[in-house]
């Protein structure tokens, strides 16, 4: 209930930012807070320094680039949720964004937080992942970008360097996606028990391209990639949709915890793949 | 550290450690204490306070990242006109019984109204959804914020007396 | 009963004021000059010998006061408990740890932030040993909780316990005999019923203000018991109880948890006393889940022998019931107010073994039901399983067997007299509003579109109302604290000199709204507005002797003795108004806030002006003492009997086993009611308890004794959208063992519920071979259940 002390610091801009943090160790950055601070709450992340990036001008928009949207690091899951951009061109985030948590917890989380902070069973990151998104990331040493397929390591770890802030993620325009999930209080509320994000390309009647991320499965989200593949190339037939499912976990270890033994969470996984299929094909 | 945050109008200049909870600043420094404490993960919602016109968890939120802001709590939700309609409804409606969650529902259903002054029961219960109660059942919640509703849109309340069975 | 408006009527709580706007006064609230902190060092295993504390680093920062371990308090004993059987808890872990979370060292600091810095500081030594978590593992006794004393405390079983206090007939007769019958029919089940973590939202705190200059000590506390505590406060101190004031001021949510003495309350008494200084504890959430008392923990097979025109011959309950490690205030009685409603509406043979066993797990104890949710559960699961053998209909089933309305009163299979009940009329109430038979027909049409839709029904009968002094040799009262009161209720009514009114009782709410209701009795008696009516409560010093707010009570007792209260409070008005109005007592009507002579309204005085005569003697009649008030200690002749059935629609997912309630309607009879609003609230919140051990909660230990589920992350508590608009009614049986007639409504509504839902769920399911699911039932359960009987 109590976090021990830190030094913290509001940097007035990104460079600033990027500075305090490589100039500390054990630094954290504080977007949202909404993951950081019961860490520290229960004293199980003690930080020496806390940088938090909300007063860095500019990292609250949503910005159309064209052939992408750019969300900023400091966007919260309630902006992405409403927002007009993210639920035309990026529909599954804006499902995932607002299946995130409860209202105050999505005033407050960010979405690029959610990202970084890569929960096993976050949602937002099943989203990206299908969406096809890449991560912006910048440090002293400059500004990298990493595909959302390489972006996540394992629970709570990504690719993301220490000295690095995940300043936006950018989500791709064309095709059509939905997420899908069955929280643990049932429907869709707080963390998945399992959850699919489908991302198809069908503009010309057959599916020419396909992702379909998973989340709450495995130890960390994942793209199902044959299972995406199982409806490249078809019509989106219920046969076609019912060989995805069956391919939702290939390849990937299915955990268990006190929400869903393996069997159940392998067979969770492809009910949500089918239903996002289902959906995003309607 | 120095912050300097409106509370219900009012500003308040004053030196917290980094750690302070924003919900410790308003009990201890303050001694608004209708602002509550259930639990340390963000999840029972009994901090629920308005920053900056959003419901947030104030146990979930250092006070130096308010520093600046305007917020509401509960203290603040009536006027010189009287309880906020919210607050009405809970008492018509028997929204409440302990009281220890009553605050921070009150301020999410307020937030609730101000971005929609007519909520269907879903999304009342969607919207309150940060928000746990161990005694009401949530169905007096429920009837609370929509006596609330109605009041808002110029609309004849039902209070309890609808109720006695249903 | 009178039937006034104000009685009976719906009235908007007069607490609602102050809670609303955020002016409640919660323990944490209250702030004393100069107070310090605590926090606990508790122990990370399950079972450990502790072979040293080292509080050096601790006791070097800044702002530490002190560090204590059992050394600093082993002379002040242990914590106290009402029925002391088994091992009471140490105030401090002596030696060793029991179970995760138990205390080890006390830290008292500047403020809570540097006390839990210290903490992190304090080293223990801990040398783990093996803990023992299964109930079955427990009863095998190969690793024992406290070493060289069985993990078995006892068996709850035949009559021996309650001889000389209830006469038990053989407690299972002719259940045998039943079983070898041709047409017999015997269904049997393995239950789990599981552990629950409470969870009020407002977590326990206490503050603690010793005065050395007094010798006295006054502590705040989230209490539904403060009387109870100052007796214990008192007795383990070696000061008298009324040297103690102990004020339980508003409490967030009780629900049984607050109906317990905890070491804390002791402690943070023993630091200020050393300190000189007031000492506050409030407890973590996650800290709550191990330093507060847990709720059921019962493995248990229920066995029911009929015959297939629905009669049952015998019914058979043997279980193991999870004590946890340590026993505090009631913890072995809970089973047995299980057994009290062991054979609950029913006129059936009952025979019941309750074994009490230890476990490496933080206490068990009373939980809203207490003994009576698990009672009704294991009868009304197995009574379901009957039906669907037989191929009855539930309900049937049920009335088959019902006590009808012209036997009572009766006297029940283990020996306990219920004095009112019309069971079939409840029940007959209940289907008729729901339409019975069309949502049969609706949940079977479903059904042939491949919809899973499940009725789930249950009917329970409770034992509430505590209740007779004569069940003091059962250990209701509060002896074990040095305070050798029954449970009686305690109600002091006084009009003041300007005419309103003070109403202090010997029970507080923690949010059933005694300050409305009790108005609304003495407004009723009096005619005093409610406006002019304050009820105080919960300080050890200013209420009477009182006893507190659990089993459904405080209406039956201490309402009752504020109802006498009131009378007695009318005649003596009567006396004084006659004489100012110069006629006779008899003649005096009270109206319209003041009283006048029958037949002539113009012929009136006002409260006030009464109350101005009786506070000044010598304006009385002859023999009329000064002052109007009066205080009334009631014990009832007997324990109260609420009844009701319930009834839910459910639907399951049958790819994710997600269970979703479409519909829930509950008639419940708690005899008289008194403000239907205030019922209706009580019932909807224990209903919403019951559906949350039917579908979400669960206390999870590992192996080590571990809890999985300390934050309410992994202990999902129902949200706003995991539960139904709830549909309610009454029907009105009042009990004549009180002058209200009131039976009392607390814990009703989670006793009818959770079987319920998991009725209902497997009715959805049954007709796939699903016979059982146990709770809670979340969708990975309900999913496998399916699995298993399709392979
Ligand atoms: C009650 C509750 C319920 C929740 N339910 C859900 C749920 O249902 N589904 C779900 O997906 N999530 C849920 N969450 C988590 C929530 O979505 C968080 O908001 C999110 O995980 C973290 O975002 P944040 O902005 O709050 O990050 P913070 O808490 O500020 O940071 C989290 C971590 O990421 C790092 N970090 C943050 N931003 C950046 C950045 N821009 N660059 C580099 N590192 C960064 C931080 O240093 C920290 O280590 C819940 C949280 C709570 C409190
Ligand atoms: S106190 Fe529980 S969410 Fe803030
Ligand atoms: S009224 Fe008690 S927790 Fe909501």
């Amino acid at each position: 209930m109590y976090p021990p002390n830190f030094d913290y610091v509001a940097p007035a801009s990104l460079d600033e930012a990027l500075s305090a943090l490589a100039g500390a160790d054990n630094a954290k950055v504080l977007s949202g807070g909404m993951s950081l601070i019961p860490l520290m709450k229960m004293r199980l992340v003690r930080p020496t320094t806390v940088i938090d990036i909300s007063r860095i001008p500019g990292l609250d928009a949503i910005t159309d680039e064209g052939d992408h949207i750019r969300i900023g690091a400091m966007v919260r899951h309630a902006q992405t949720a409403t927002d007009p951009l993210v639920n035309e061109h990026a529909t599954a985030l804006a499902q995932a964004a607002a299946a995130t948590a409860d209202v105050q917890v999505r005033n407050q989380g960010t979405t690029c937080g959610s990202i970084a902070h890569a929960d096993l069973a976050a949602d937002q990151p099943a989203a990206i992942l299908a969406l096809g998104a890449t991560m912006v990331a910048a440090s002293v040493r400059g500004t990298r970008e990493i595909p959302a397929a390489e972006f996540f390591v394992d629970t709570l770890t990504t690719t993301l360097e220490s000295d690095e802030i995940l300043t936006a993620v950018k989500v791709p325009k064309g095709g059509k996606s939905v997420y899908r999930k069955l929280g643990r209080r049932g429907s869709d509320s707080d963390y998945p028990i399992a959850a699919a994000a489908a991302w198809v390309d069908a503009s010309y009647g057959t599916i020419s391209d396909a992702r379909i991320a998973i989340t709450g499965v495995s130890s960390k989200p994942y793209l199902a990639t044959t299972a995406a593949q199982a409806v490249v190339g078809t019509d989106g037939s219920s046969e076609a949709i019912a060989a995805a499912a069956s391919q939702a976990t290939d390849g990937v270890v299915v955990l268990e915890d006190l929400y869903g033994t393996v069997e159940y969470r392998t067979h969770l996984a492809s009910v949500y793949v089918q239903r996002a299929l289902e959906d995003v094909l309607q | 550290m120095e912050v300097s945050i409106s509370v219900n109008g009012t500003n308040h200049s004053s030196d917290v450690e980094p750690r302070t909870l924003l919900v410790h600043y308003l009990r201890e420094d303050l001694g608004l204490t209708g602002t509550h404490v259930g639990c340390e993960t963000g999840y029972c919602g009994a901090c629920t306070v308005i920053v900056d016109g959003r419901a947030v968890k104030s146990c979930t939120m250092f006070a130096v990242q308010a520093d600046g802001a305007e917020v509401r709590t509960v203290e603040g939700a009536a006027n010189d006109a009287g309880l906020h309609p919210v607050q009405e409804g809970f008492w018509e409606c028997h929204g409440l019984q302990c009281g220890y969650c009553t605050p921070g529902m009150i301020m999410s259903s307020i937030a609730l109204l101000e971005e929609n002054d007519n909520p269907s029961e879903d999304e009342i219960r969607h919207g309150i959804e940060g928000n746990l109660c161990r005694c009401t059942g949530y169905h007096n919640i429920v009837r609370s914020v929509q006596y609330a509703s109605a009041k808002l849109r110029g609309e004849e309340p039902q209070g309890a007396s609808a109720e006695v069975t249903t | 009963m009178s039937t006034t408006s104000v009685m009976g009527g719906i009235v908007r709580r007069k607490e609602d004021p102050s809670l609303i706007q955020g002016k409640g006064r919660y323990v944490d609230d209250i702030k004393r000059p100069g107070e310090l902190a605590v926090a606990f060092v508790r122990s990370p295993f399950a079972a450990a010998t502790v072979n040293s504390i080292d509080a050096s680093g601790a006791l070097a920062l800044d702002g530490v006061h002190a560090v204590y371990t059992i050394d600093d308090v082993r002379h002040l004993g242990v914590t106290p408990a009402q029925v002391a059987v088994g091992t009471l808890r140490p105030l401090l872990a002596d030696g060793a740890v029991k179970h995760v979370g138990e205390a080890v060292a006390m830290v008292v600091a500047d403020d809570r932030y540097i006390a839990q810095d210290a903490a992190d500081l304090v080293f223990v030594d801990y040398e783990p040993l093996d803990a023992v978590v299964d109930l079955k593992e427990a009863m095998a006794d190969s690793i024992q909780v406290h070493e060289g004393t069985p993990n078995l405390l006892l068996t709850w079983a035949g009559n021996a316990w309650w001889e000389g206090v209830v006469e038990l007939p053989d407690p299972a007769p002719g259940i045998q005999e039943a079983k070898e019958r041709d047409d017999a029919v015997v269904v049997s089940l393995e239950m789990v019923n599981q552990r629950l973590i409470p969870t009020a939202i407002e977590p326990r705190a206490v503050l603690a203000d010793w005065n050395d200059g007094y010798g006295s000590v006054e502590l705040w506390t989230t209490s539904q018991i403060p009387h109870a505590v100052a007796g214990a406060i008192g007795a383990t101190f070696g000061i008298p109880s009324n040297k103690v004031r102990v004020v339980a001021p508003e409490v967030g949510g009780g629900f049984g948890l607050k109906l317990n003495l905890y070491p804390d309350e002791f402690l943070c008494c023993f630091a200020s006393k050393e300190l000189g200084r007031p000492v506050r504890w409030t407890e973590t959430r996650r800290e709550a889940a191990v330093s507060s008392i847990q709720g059921r923990g019962w493995i248990g097979t229920a066995t029911i022998t009929g015959t297939r025109d629905g009669k049952i011959l015998g019914y058979e309950l043997d279980a193991i019931c999870d004590m946890g490690a340590y026993s505090q205030n009631f913890t072995v009685a809970i089973p047995l107010l299980g057994l009290f409603v062991a054979p609950g509406q029913y006129d059936i043979p009952t025979s019941y073994a309750l074994h009490c066993v230890v476990t490496n797990t933080p206490t068990t104890d009373a939980y809203r039901g207490a003994g009576r949710p698990e009672a009704a559960f294991y009868l009304e699961r197995i009574i379901d399983v009957f039906a669907r053998e037989i191929g009855m209909d539930p309900a049937d089933v049920r009335k088959a067997n019902y006590w009808k309305k012209e036997q009572f009163p009766v006297t029940t299979a283990v020996g306990m007299t219920m004095d009112s009940g019309d069971y079939e009329t409840n029940l007959d109430a209940l289907l008729a509003r729901v339409g019975y038979e069309e949502l049969k027909a609706k949940r079977d049409a479903a059904r042939a579109e491949g919809r899973l839709l499940g009725i789930g029904l249950s009917t329970y009968v409770e034992v509430c109302g505590f209740g007779p002094s004569a069940l003091t040799g059962l250990g209701f009262s509060w002896a074990g604290y040095g305070l050798p009161t029954a449970f009686n209720g305690s109600g002091v009514v006084r009009v003041q000199p300007d005419g309103t009114c003070t109403v202090t009782i010997g029970t507080g709410p923690s949010g059933q709204g005694h300050q409305t209701t009790w108005a609304q009795i003495v407004s009723d008696g009096l005619g005093i507005p409610m406006d002019d009516i304050e009820v105080q409560h919960g300080d050890s010093n200013d209420s009477p002797m009182g006893v507190g707010t659990f089993g459904s009570r405080s209406i039956a007792v201490d309402g009752s003795a504020t109802f006498e209260a009131t009378k007695r409070v009318k005649e003596k008005a009567a006396v004084i108004a006659g004489h100012l109005l110069e006629a006779a007592p008899q003649d005096v009507q009270f109206a319209d806030g003041g009283a006048h002579v029958a037949g002539s309204p113009d012929r009136s005085v006002t409260w006030a002006q009464i109350a101005e005569s009786a506070y000044q003697p010598h304006t009385l009649p002859e023999g009329v003492e000064g002052g109007l008030e009066s205080s009334v200690v009631f014990s009832p002749p007997n324990a109260t009997w609420p009844f009701g059935s319930h009834l839910a629609l459910v639907e399951v997912d049958p790819d994710t086993g997600d269970v979703d309630i479409l519909e829930y309607w509950a008639t419940d009879d708690c005899g008289n009611v008194i403000n239907p609003m205030i019922v209706d609230g009580q019932v909807h919140g224990g209903i919403a308890q019951g559906i949350a051990q039917a579908l979400f909660e669960e206390a999870i230990y590992d192996e080590t004794g571990n809890l999985l589920t300390s934050s309410l992350a992994d202990y999902p508590l129902p949200a706003a959208e995991s539960l139904p608009m709830f549909s309610l009614d009454r029907t009105v049986t009042p009990t004549d063992v009180n002058p209200l007639g009131v039976k009392g409504i607390g814990e009703a509504g989670t006793i009818g519920s959770a079987q319920t839902i998991v009725n209902a769920v497997v009715d959805a399911v049954s007709h796939l071979g699903v016979k059982h699911i146990d709770m809670p039932l979340r969708p990975k359960r309900v999913w496998q259940a399916i699995q298993d009987a399709r392979n």
